[in-house]
């Protein structure tokens, strides 16, 4: 089941376009980079990492991941997770699937299993075209850290793929969250629209600093915490409660869809 | 006697309305059975119940001699076509085929329904369609599509709900051909219609289904009122409605009424077109046309809800 999801993913348009998107923001970044370097008075408002993007094309992934994370990989997931059930619903192939048969957990399983490896799979695209973009446009060098220490070219390429899989684990919340929302509804588009709405409104919440009591609760809580693998020595606490935080999303809502999906009558 | 579907006391309820109400149906093995009933019958939704798709109220349903839940049942077994087909619009006919037969299923199940792709598109004619993707295809091509793939299991039971829609009359003829050698090979075919002649051209046992219950049950024929329509076109109407009215079993439903010439009959006891064509030409009256009408499904309706709720 889980290599059909994947190869009826391949087949998609949609699935390409998401994934030439995500893989043209780094490249995009390195150009915008080449064609008109930082000025030093800017320094104060630009992201972290694209100042020092001119010394090491390292940076051109990291870069890439940190701005496609907020939203493109928000709507990854919408597409991914929040279609999964409801969009076979609507296409009327849900009723097909089940009377294969198979079982309603089991097909929730494979839906989620196939959403976390082709968000893997985007990230994956977004690293490796930042790298052949940034390599080939600055090269590859020493990186610095936050904490002013430096890291050598190979340890920085493994801290740049921990990256990578952070972010991916620590959607693995809102993925369960939105394959979730697809149990409940037999419209495609609104589940997707719901799960997007659902990740942006957790991030907003999750950066407004009043609303700090409501932070270790919410789904996409520590997403940024891979910026920690970039202290010397490194911060794990972000990446440790965020991963906290996306478990206990994952285990929560896939038992919450296993029980609202067994439980329904499908009359798409 | 084992039993392709049995319901007991099947029901189904949304809010304060029983869409199936305290069904008993039972579908022998073997039989090509169709089941009739308007829209809103219910006919749907106890196909749902089978499939393990809808939960019932209360009530039990066995397919194949298992009792169905919506996470087991024989399933494997069976091949259905639940209203229209669907499909992945994106992927061809013959990669759609494939990916549900690789969705769930053991190995050797899956392997079976792989290596049957091109025998079931064939036996719905789709051959030559298959590489095209299902975006593409005519109602009626999809229509086929959802029958090769309810075929695609080698299905000891087919529950089919309306299988002709869409169907062009060559498609339909075609169709009813596939079944009916389906259900002589052994395949017990349960087919849902709103068509009586279509069922009754077909079908070896019939069940009809209104509000939720069944109305009537038994061989196709069985199932018309007791008395034959027949309409005589003849030179004379007069003469003939005199003639007619002295035969024994022949009441007079209209005489010129509908259309010049045109007398319509019904027929009952041992009446039968043949004598009373006999009487009229021996009275001397030119007959041009003696057809035998056949009721409608509402014909039907109406003389079973007629029986059942206003006794007259």
């Amino acid at each position: 089941m889980f290599r059909v999801e994947i190869g009826k993913a391949l087949r998609r348009w949609r699935t390409w376009l998401l994934a030439a998107a995500l893989a043209g923001v780094p490249v995009l970044i390195v150009i915008a980079v080449k064609a008109s370097p930082p000025e030093p008075q800017a320094a104060e408002d630009a992201p972290p990492f694209l100042l020092q993007i001119v010394q090491n094309g390292l940076f051109a992934p990291l870069t890439g991941l940190a701005v496609v994370q907020p939203f493109f990989m928000s709507l990854a997931i919408g597409l991914f997770a929040g279609d999964a059930i409801a969009g076979e619903a609507q296409a009327g192939t849900l009723r097909y699937l089940l009377v294969r048969p198979i079982g309603r957990a089991k097909l929730l399983g494979a839906k989620y299993l196939s959403a976390m490896s082709l968000t893997g799979a985007l990230l994956l695209g977004v690293i490796v075209s930042g790298l052949v973009a940034g390599g080939a446009v600055f090269g590859f060098g020493p990186l610095p850290t936050f904490s002013g220490t430096t890291l050598s070219t190979t340890e920085a390429l493994v801290r740049v793929v921990g990256s990578g899989l952070y972010i991916l684990l620590a959607a693995s919340g809102i993925t369960a969250v939105g394959l979730w929302i697809s149990t409940l509804t037999d419209s495609g588009p609104g589940a997707i629209v719901a799960t997007v709405i659902v990740a942006i409104a957790s991030q907003v919440i999750d950066q407004i600093p009043n609303l700090h009591v409501l932070h270790p609760y919410v789904p996409t809580h520590g997403w940024l915490g891979f910026t920690g693998l970039f202290r010397f020595p490194v911060d794990w606490s972000g990446m440790r409660s965020g991963l906290t935080v996306s478990t206990a999303y994952t285990a929560a809502f896939l038992v919450l869809a296993v029980w609202n999906f067994r439980r329904r009558d499908v009359t798409s | 006697m084992t039993f392709a579907i049995r319901t007991t006391a099947l029901t189904k309820r949304y809010d304060d309305v029983a869409a199936v109400d305290g069904l008993d149906l039972e579908v022998e093995r073997g039989a090509l059975y169709g089941f009739l009933g308007p829209n809103g019958a219910g006919k749907t939704t106890t196909i749902r119940m089978a499939l393990g798709l809808i939960h019932p109220t209360s009530g039990a349903v066995e397919v194949l001699g298992e009792t169905v839940t919506t996470d087991r049942g024989p399933l494997r077994r069976v091949g259905a076509l639940v209203e229209e087909p669907a499909f992945y619009r994106y992927l061809s006919g013959r990669r759609n085929l494939e990916s549900f037969a690789r969705a769930g299923g053991r190995g050797d199940d899956t392997r079976r329904r792989l290596a049957r792709i091109d025998e079931c598109l064939s036996l719905v004619g789709l051959t030559d369609a298959a590489d095209k993707r299902v975006k593409a295809y005519s109602q009626g091509m999809r229509q086929r599509l959802g029958i090769g793939l309810a075929l695609l299991g080698e299905p000891e039971l087919l529950m089919l709900d309306e299988p002709t829609n869409g169907l062009d009359p060559t498609g339909m003829r075609e169709m009813r051909q596939l079944l009916r050698g389906l259900a002589d090979n052994g395949t017990t075919v349960f087919v849902s219609s709103h068509l009586l002649a279509e069922v009754e051209a077909m079908c070896d046992r019939v069940g009809v289904m209104a509000q939720g219950r069944i109305v009537a049950e038994g061989p196709p024929g069985t199932l018309r009122g007791a008395a034959d329509r027949v309409r005589i076109d003849v030179d004379d109407v007069a003469a003939a409605q005199r003639v007619a009215d002295r035969q024994p079993g022949v009441s007079i439903l209209s005489a010129g009424g509908d259309g010049p010439g045109v007398l319509r009959v019904t027929l009952a006891g041992d009446a039968t077109p043949a004598a009373l064509n006999a009487a009229l030409v021996a009275a001397g009256i030119r007959v041009s046309a003696l057809v035998a009408e056949r009721d409608t499904l509402e014909d039907v309706f109406l003389h079973l809800t007629e029986g059942l709720d206003v006794p007259r």
